[in-house]
């Protein structure tokens, strides 16, 4: 198998429901989890007669999203129907956008790393339109029929379209990741992937490496969450190397990806594929956006993932990687820059370390959001603080860490009091330890003087566990080398 | 009684002469004993009307009534009413009772109209015979082997039996002006957009507009008072500020001449409303009315819709696209008919719908099926679209020469049953001369102007510019004082 001789090409649909109170085209609330059919109003579903209004929040939270991915906001987009009869489409038609979507172009930045080596590529965005979602097909539990739930009908829509710019699965999970945090972001959305609020499908095509036509695609339908996504494209993607390798051809085809398995299977073919029948809805008159509307949005964004990193690099001296990380969402730089502002901008790196390193590791062990973080940026500037003024060493800093998160203090200056952790800068008390140790370790002495520098270490950390951690490190050591007329 | 103006009644409801109950109860009889043999209603609540009735007598007595309290309408049975069965002419929707008021029933409510019933009508208002109706034709009172009109049949024969006296309809290419004409009423379709679509059975939504039909156009001014204003439930509603329709209703032409009120209206006559297909009897009797309408003082100009001709086919194709889709909700999942029997999802679709469906109905689903499927949607529905701007065009050129465009409402007198039910191309064409005024968006009336063939009603064709309601209105209004053609009932 060469795979080394294939280039996979990838680009993503993504679904991303915008976060109103009410639904696109109808008033009923759009809050998830209510008891099926209670927030389905007589637009939803479908009765006689009934007619769509626009929801314009809906459409303002577009005009956010065209503005922070440098898309083109159209000055007058189309709504229209897009025809396929199914028990949870209510009307028989979805209200889609087809032929002029509200936003066209633009695109955002990703990360990717593999192995020890990162490297940046800009995902281009083909279009994002407005749409509605359908309720839910309850297969279980009705004796042998199916429920429908139509409280998800009218829920609104964005439908991301990217360019096939994606090489692999993990370029096709940073693009996810990078967009569902600029959703979240840009508060058009609440990303929660477990609810369905933002979910992919994955156009995937593999052609041999140096040639610049296409391949056959297959689409990959309601990835939601990103290891998902990552291993329906490797799936598919081998699969369709195998199949080609062997001689066989890939047909258009719409398939879903098995968890259970973590393999594709074919839905229907692009002979079974539905006419939609797209025309413009006669009941919606044409989406005008002025520019004072867009103006109006644009003053009321918040400074953007993008232009926050750069400005990291350069007000603060962070490292692209650790700029972009800090930037990955919007309560991390929050947490971050309320950090800094208290630590002073000399300590940048340091705050940067803490938020990406301890407090990082700590929310990911116990599976927490950084808002509800039990160290606030507060207590965090504070640790940073007696660090550099060298009241506490870095390995101490860990322990008050610790004793914040759990609640043992109300600053890093009342645990290090509480807890007797001051550093020993004292030459004196050190040069006293010092002696005893050297006193008590005659062999490790005897192989340093033999030339062996294992032995010194041991004996440093003979020396800071006397001092039960507290010795300044490197007093420690140039008072340990003085001694031994090293 | 029967024969009053709402003016009339308004009169003696406010005089006390007459309670709301006397005059719902009235009606309601009429109906019991004339309806039988016209099948104008399809749901008739007589314990609905009469609590409604009740309800505006209070309203009078307090002092609180407009100029329609207490005043019995009949409402085409394409609004959904709360708690009535509203059917559409369809055995799809004949178990589909409201559980809320279209707009029009709504703003009615709120004048104090009591409602008389559900009328008949084409199923889904695709017809213009009332032959299409899951409940049966409607008889044309006029002469009962002809048919009413459609697709407002059973509101056109309701008014002109004086079985009610006013009543909704909805006109997508005729279907009240074209019911007018041949019952001999009065109907509006208003500016696309001018009275709200929601809670109205959508047949075509860029083209379906309701409209009053009456026995005057001082009542259905009155009506349309009622019905029309901005509604934020439908998109496609106007926000203009409120109207009063009766304002200009007795304004004088620039003259102030007494016997020529209309003086100094231009009236143009397209000669393609003149042209091969008119009946005799018809042009005889809408080329009588030009005369008359030159005795009040108009002046009438030859103009031309050259684009005209094609208003059939466009129409044939837009508004078969859009019943396709809109009528897609009725799939049997969650109101309406539904197979008694099936297999799997598929089977219960085609099944409820081949069976909750009558053939006209069918037929235009294809219709709009085919043209919107991938390949043909250019080549149909695009280019149809062109023809639709070209045939507004023709219209903006041509009120640049004139106030008010005249001619026939319909090709020929009321047809019998069964005359055209079996061959649809010569059904559609007799709507040749209102199907236009749709696809333009403009406003149009019929007024009775004469008789035809076996004394059956001629109408004539009002089309006013944009929002040119007011205007329409004087122009009928004088025409009906000089004339009676308006007063004239059948004998029943």
């Amino acid at each position: 198998m060469g795979f080394a001789n294939w280039e996979i090409v990838i680009g993503l649909e993504t679904h991303a429901q915008l976060n109103t109170a009410s639904k696109i085209f109808s008033g009923a609330s759009t809050a998830f989890g209510a008891a099926p059919n209670t927030q389905a109003c007589a637009v939803d579903i479908a009765l006689p007669g009934v007619l769509p209004v626009l929801n314009r929040g809906a459409v303002e939270r577009a005009i956010r999203f065209g503005l922070a991915v440098g898309g083109k906001i159209a000055p007058r987009s189309i709504f229209a129907r897009k025809n396929y009869f199914y028990p949870d489409l209510p009307k028989g038609y979805q209200i889609s956008q087809f032929e002029l979507p509200v936003v066209s172009g633009g695109g955002l930045a990703i990360r990717v790393s593999s192995g020890d080596t990162a490297s940046e590529k800009y995902v281009h965005l083909t279009r994002a339109h407005l749409e509605e979602d359908a309720g839910k097909s309850l297969h279980e539990d009705f004796h042998g029929k199916s429920g429908i739930d139509l409280n998800r009908a009218g829920t609104p829509l964005l439908e991301i379209v990217s360019e096939p710019d994606m090489r692999s699965a993990e370029e096709a999970v940073a693009y996810a990741k990078a967009l569902h945090a600029l959703v979240r972001w840009i508060d058009i959305c609440d990303g929660n992937m477990q609810e369905g609020s933002f979910r992919c499908d994955a156009n995937v095509s593999v052609r041999r490496k140096g040639s610049d036509v296409l391949g056959t695609r297959r689409e990959i339908k309601n990835l939601n969450s990103f290891r998902f996504l990552q291993q329906a494209i490797d799936y598919e993607a081998r699969w369709q190397i195998e199949t080609l390798e062997d001689g066989g051809r890939i047909h258009q085809a719409t398939v879903l990806f098995d968890p259970a398995t973590g393999q594709t299977r074919a839905m229907r073919s692009k002979e079974e594929a539905h006419d939609y029948r797209y025309f413009p809805d006669p009941d919606l008159l044409p989406l005008e956006i002025p520019a004072a509307w867009i103006e109006k949005v644009k003053a009321g964004m918040p400074e953007l993932p993008e232009a926050m990193k750069a400005r990291f690099e350069r007000d603060c001296g962070l490292s692209a990687y650790d700029a972009g990380t800090l930037t990955a969402s919007r309560e991390t730089a929050a947490f971050f820059e309320k950090t800094l502002a208290l630590a002073g901008a000399a300590n940048a790196k340091a705050c940067a370390n803490w938020i990406m390193g301890e407090l990082a590791a700590r929310l990911n062990r116990e599976e927490k959001d950084i808002a509800e973080a039990p160290v606030n940026p507060s207590q965090l500037a504070g640790l940073v603080a007696r660090i550099a003024d060298g009241t506490i060493s870095g390995k101490i800093a860990k322990e008050v860490f610790d004793a914040l998160w759990n609640g043992q203090g109300k600053d890093a200056d009342s645990v290090i009091e509480a807890k007797g952790l001051r550093q020993i800068s004292d030459t004196g008390a050190l040069e006293k330890i010092i002696d005893e140790v050297l006193a008590a370790n005659p062999k490790s002495v005897e192989e340093f003087r033999a030339g062996k520098e294992k032995a010194f270490n041991a004996l440093v950390g003979q020396a800071m566990k006397a001092t039960r951690g507290k010795g300044n490190p490197q007093q420690v050591n140039e008072l340990l080398r003085k001694k031994l007329g090293a | 009684m029967i024969n009053a103006s709402l003016k009339e009644l308004s009169a003696a409801l406010a005089g006390k002469q007459l309670s709301s109950v006397e005059l719902t109860t009235l009606f309601l009889d009429r109906i019991g004993k004339l309806n039988p043999a016209l099948n104008a209603f399809i749901t008739l609540d007589a314990e609905k009307s009469l609590s409604m009735a009740r309800e505006a007598d209070h309203r009078l007595a307090r002092g609180e009534g407009g100029p329609l309290t207490g005043i019995p309408v009949a409402h085409k049975d394409i609004f959904c009413a709360e708690g009535w069965l509203t059917t559409c002419g369809s055995k799809m929707l004949s178990n589909f009772v409201s559980p809320y008021d279209a707009t029009v029933i709504e703003r009615f409510k709120a004048a104090g109209t009591v409602t008389l019933g559900k009328t008949n009508m084409d199923e889904f208002a695709m017809g213009s015979s009332n032959e299409t109706s899951f409940y049966g034709p409607v008889r044309n009172p006029w002469d009962t082997a002809a048919v009413p009109g459609g697709s407002s049949g059973g509101s056109a024969a309701a008014v002109s039996a004086r079985l009610t006296p006013a009543a909704t309809g909805t006109d997508t290419g005729g279907s009240i002006r074209q019911p007018a004409a041949l019952c001999g009423l009065t109907g509006l379709k208003p500016t696309y957009g001018v009275v709200s679509r929601y809670g109205m059975i959508a047949f075509a939504s860029s083209l379906d507009q309701a409209g009053p039909m009456a026995k005057s156009a001082e009542d259905c001014a009155l009506l349309l008072n009622a019905m029309a204003g901005f509604d934020a439930r439908d998109s496609t509603s106007l926000e203009r500020p409120t109207e009063d329709y009766t304002r200009e209703i007795n304004a004088h032409g620039s003259t102030r001449d007494g016997d020529k009120p209309l003086a100094g209206l231009r009236i143009g006559l397209p000669k393609e409303f003149f042209a091969e297909g008119l009946s005799a009897d018809v042009a005889q009797a809408v080329e009588d009315a030009i005369a008359a309408y030159r005795k009040l003082g108009a002046i009438t100009v030859d103009i031309s819709l050259p684009n005209m001709k094609l208003s059939v086919p466009a129409y044939y194709v837009i508004a078969p696209a859009e019943a396709s889709s809109n009528l897609s909700r009725f799939d049997g999942v969650r109101y309406g008919w539904r197979a008694p029997q099936y297999g799997d999802l598929t089977d219960m679709y085609c099944k409820s719908r081949a069976q909750g469906f009558g053939a006209e109905v069918k037929r235009r689903i294809l219709i709009g099926t085919y043209v919107l499927s991938h390949g043909y949607y250019d080549a149909y529905y695009l280019q149809a679209q062109r023809i639709r701007r070209l045939i507004a065009q023709d219209f903006v050129a041509a009120f640049r020469q004139c106030d008010l465009i005249m001619g026939p409402t319909s090709p020929s007198v009321a047809f019998d049953l069964g005359d055209k039910a079996g061959d649809p191309v010569q059904m559609y064409l007799s709507d040749i001369y209102t199907i236009a005024v749709n696809l333009a968006g403009l406003p149009g009336m019929s007024i009775p102007c004469g008789t035809g063939a076996r004394g059956r009603p001629v109408g004539l064709q009002i089309i006013g510019d944009y929002f040119g309601e007011a205007r329409m209105l004087n122009a009928a209004h004088q025409y009906q004082l000089a004339t009676d053609w308006h007063r004239r009932a059948p004998a029943l």
